[in-house]
C-alpha cells in the first residue's frame, strides 16, 4: 500500500488490522490505538481519501490503496491548515483523539470548503473527545476552512 | 489488544470468482465487504473464519444503485454514504436517507455496505427494516446461477439468512409504485448508536386516496420481526387518519417483543415501536400525497 505518498511493502500475518500495521510494521505511531471497538474515532487513517477506522480493517484490505495518517498532513511547505488550526484554538488538550480528528477534518474540507458547525458535528459525531467539549475543535475545524479559502483566493489572484 | 484467529486472506476478482471459492473453500470461508460487523465479530473471536474472501474490488459489479421506472437496483457493496448521499435514491425511496442518517456514524457508514448490513441479519440492524417495508427481493448468486427470494424469506433467525455456504447476496431489488413514499424513524441513545427501536413505512395510494397497499418494517424490537403482516392487513383499503395510525401503531407494540437492556426496557421499546410505527406512517402518507416533509 502507499502510506502518505510512499510505498510500503512490508510482510504481515493476514488477520494484522490495519492499525497495527501502521503502528507497529511501518512504524508510524501517530495513529492512535484506543478503544478496540469501532467506537472512538482516534485510529481514523484516510484511505483513498475517505475516513474509516483503522482498527476495523484488515491491513490486507488496504493493499494497492493509498492511506494517509496523521504523519502525512502536513508537506514541506509547512503543518496542513487543519493542523494550524487546532494550535490557534485549542483544539486540543491531551492529543489523544486528535489524529483522526485532524483526518477526518481535512477529509471534510476536501469535499465541502464551507461547512456548517452542525455539519461538522456531524462529521465528527463518530470520534470521541474526552477533552475538549469539543467546541474547540469545531473553532479548530472553521479556522482551516476559512484559511483554505483565503489560501484559493489569494492563488486565484496570483493567477489571473 | 484484540485481535483476529490466524486467517488466510484472498481477494475475489469478480463475483464468479468469489462463488468458486466458497465453493472450495466450504464453511471455513467468510466474505468481508465492508468489515464493520465481521471484523469487530473476528476480534472477539465470536467469528473464526479460516479464509476471508475480500470483495471490495468488485465494485463494478456491485456498487450500482441504478433507478429505472418500474423498479431500484441497489448492489450488495453500495456504502452506507452512497446510500445516504444518492439525490436520485432519495427521490424516489426516501427512507433510505432518512434512515441512512442515523445509521452508525459517518466514519462507519463510509465502510458498511447494503449486503454486509442484510447479511449479518442482526435483529438490531435497520437496512433489513427498511428493505422489508419497501418489499424488496434478494438477489442470491451461486455457481448454478441466481435466485431471487423476498425479503421476508430472507432472514431466517438473528444472524442468519437464506444465503447457503457458497452463495453470495448480489443485490437488492426494490419495485417502483405510483403514488407511494416511505418513512424511516429511529430512537438512539446517543448519536452513532444502534437503534433502542426504530421503525420503517411504505405506502401506496389508491386514486381515491384509500391505502392500496401499506408496510411497516420494525427495528430492535425482537428477532427478526422486520415485516409485520398484520399491519398491512389493518392498512388496506382504509383512509389515511390519526386514528388508523393510532391502531396500527397499537398492533406493532402487540407484535412486538423486546428484551430489556442497557438500551432501554421492554416496556420502553414496545412503547416506541407504537410510536414510531405512528411517525413513519404519518410521514410517508404525507409524503406519497405530494408534501415535502
Ligand atoms: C460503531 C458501529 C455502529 C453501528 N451502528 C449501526 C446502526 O446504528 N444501525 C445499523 O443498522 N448498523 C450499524 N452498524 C453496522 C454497520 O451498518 C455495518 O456496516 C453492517 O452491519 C455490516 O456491513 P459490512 O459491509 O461492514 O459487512 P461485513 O462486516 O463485511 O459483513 C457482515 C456479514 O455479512 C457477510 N456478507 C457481507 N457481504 C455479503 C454478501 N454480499 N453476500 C453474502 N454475505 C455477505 C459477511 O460474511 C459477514 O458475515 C454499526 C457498526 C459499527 C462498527
Ligand atoms: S480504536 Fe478504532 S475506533 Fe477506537
Ligand atoms: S484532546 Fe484529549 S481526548 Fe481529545
Amino acid at each position: 500500500m502507499k502510506i502518505n505518498g510512499n510505498d510500503v511493502t512490508l510482510d504481515a500475518e493476514p488477520r494484522t488490522l490495519l492499525v497495527n500495521f501502521i503502528r507497529e510494521n511501518a512504524g508510524l505511531t501517530g495513529t492512535h490505538w484506543g478503544c478496540d471497538t469501532s467506537n472512538c474515532g482516534t485510529c481514523v487513517v484516510l484511505i483513498d481519501g475517505k475516513p474509516v477506522k483503522s482498527c476495523t480493517q484488515l491491513a490486507a484490505m488496504a493493499g494497492g490503496h493509498e492511506v494517509t495518517t496523521v504523519e502525512g498532513l502536513a508537506t514541506a511547505d509547512g503543518l496542513d491548515s487543519v493542523q494550524e488550526g487546532f494550535i490557534q484554538c485549542h483544539g486540543l488538550q491531551c492529543g489523544f483523539c486528535t489524529p483522526g480528528m485532524m483526518l477526518t477534518a481535512r477529509a471534510l474540507l476536501n469535499k465541502n470548503p464551507d461547512p456548517t458547525e452542525e455539519v461538522i458535528r456531524e462529521a465528527i459525531s463518530g470520534q470521541i473527545c474526552r477533552c475538549t467539549g469539543y467546541a474547540t475543535i469545531v473553532r479548530s475545524i472553521q479556522w482551516a476552512a476559512s484559511k483554505d479559502r483565503e489560501t484559493a483566493v489569494s492563488l486565484e489572484g496570483a493567477n489571473a | 489488544m484484540q485481535v483476529p484467529a490466524p486467517l488466510e486472506y484472498e481477494r475475489a476478482t469478480s463475483v464468479d470468482h468469489a462463488i468458486a471459492l466458497m465453493e472450495r473453500l466450504g464453511d471455513e470461508a467468510r466474505i468481508v465487504a465492508g468489515g464493520h460487523s465481521l471484523i469487530p465479530m473476528m476480534k472477539l473471536r465470536l467469528a473464526n473464519p479460516e479464509y476471508i474472501i475480500d470483495i471490495n474490488d468488485l465494485r463494478e459489479e456491485l456498487g450500482h444503485i441504478t433507478i429505472t421506472d418500474s423498479e431500484v437496483r441497489i448492489g450488495a457493496l453500495a456504502t452506507h454514504q452512497e446510500l445516504l448521499e444518492s439525490k436520485e435514491l432519495a427521490a424516489v425511496l426516501p427512507i433510505f436517507a432518512d434512515a441512512e442518517k442515523v445509521i452508525a456514524d459517518p466514519v462507519v457508514r463510509n465502510r458498511g455496505t447494503l449486503g454486509g448490513s442484510l447479511c449479518q441479519a442482526d435483529p438490531s440492524e435497520d437496512l433489513s427494516a427498511v428493505c422489508d417495508a419497501l418489499g424488496a427481493q434478494c438477489v442470491i448468486r451461486n455457481s448454478s446461477g441466481e435466485r431471487v427470494i423476498e425479503m421476508h424469506d430472507f432472514h431466517q433467525g438473528p444472524y442468519e439468512t437464506a444465503v447457503a455456504d457458497g452463495e453470495m447476496l448480489t443485490e437488492v431489488r426494490i419495485p417502483r409504485r405510483p403514488n407511494s413514499s416511505s418513512a424511516y424513524h429511529k430512537v438512539e441513545r446517543r448519536a452513532g448508536d444502534w437503534a433502542v427501536a426504530s421503525a420503517g413505512a411504505a405506502i401506496q395510494l389508491a386514486d381515491d386516496g384509500t391505502i392500496l397497499d401499506g408496510r411497516v418494517g420494525l427495528c430492535a424490537v425482537g428477532p427478526n420481526l422486520t415485516n409485520v403482516q398484520p399491519i398491512s392487513d389493518a392498512l388496506r383499503g382504509q383512509v389515511p387518519s390519526e386514528e388508523l395510525y393510532a391502531r396500527v401503531g397499537e398492533i406493532a407494540a402487540a407484535n412486538a417483543n423486546p428484551a430489556t437492556d442497557t438500551r432501554g426496557t421492554a416496556a420502553y421499546k414496545t412503547h416506541l415501536a407504537k410510536e414510531l410505527t405512528i411517525r413513519s406512517l404519518r410521514k410517508a402518507v404525507a409524503r406519497a400525497q405530494g408534501q415535502n416533509v
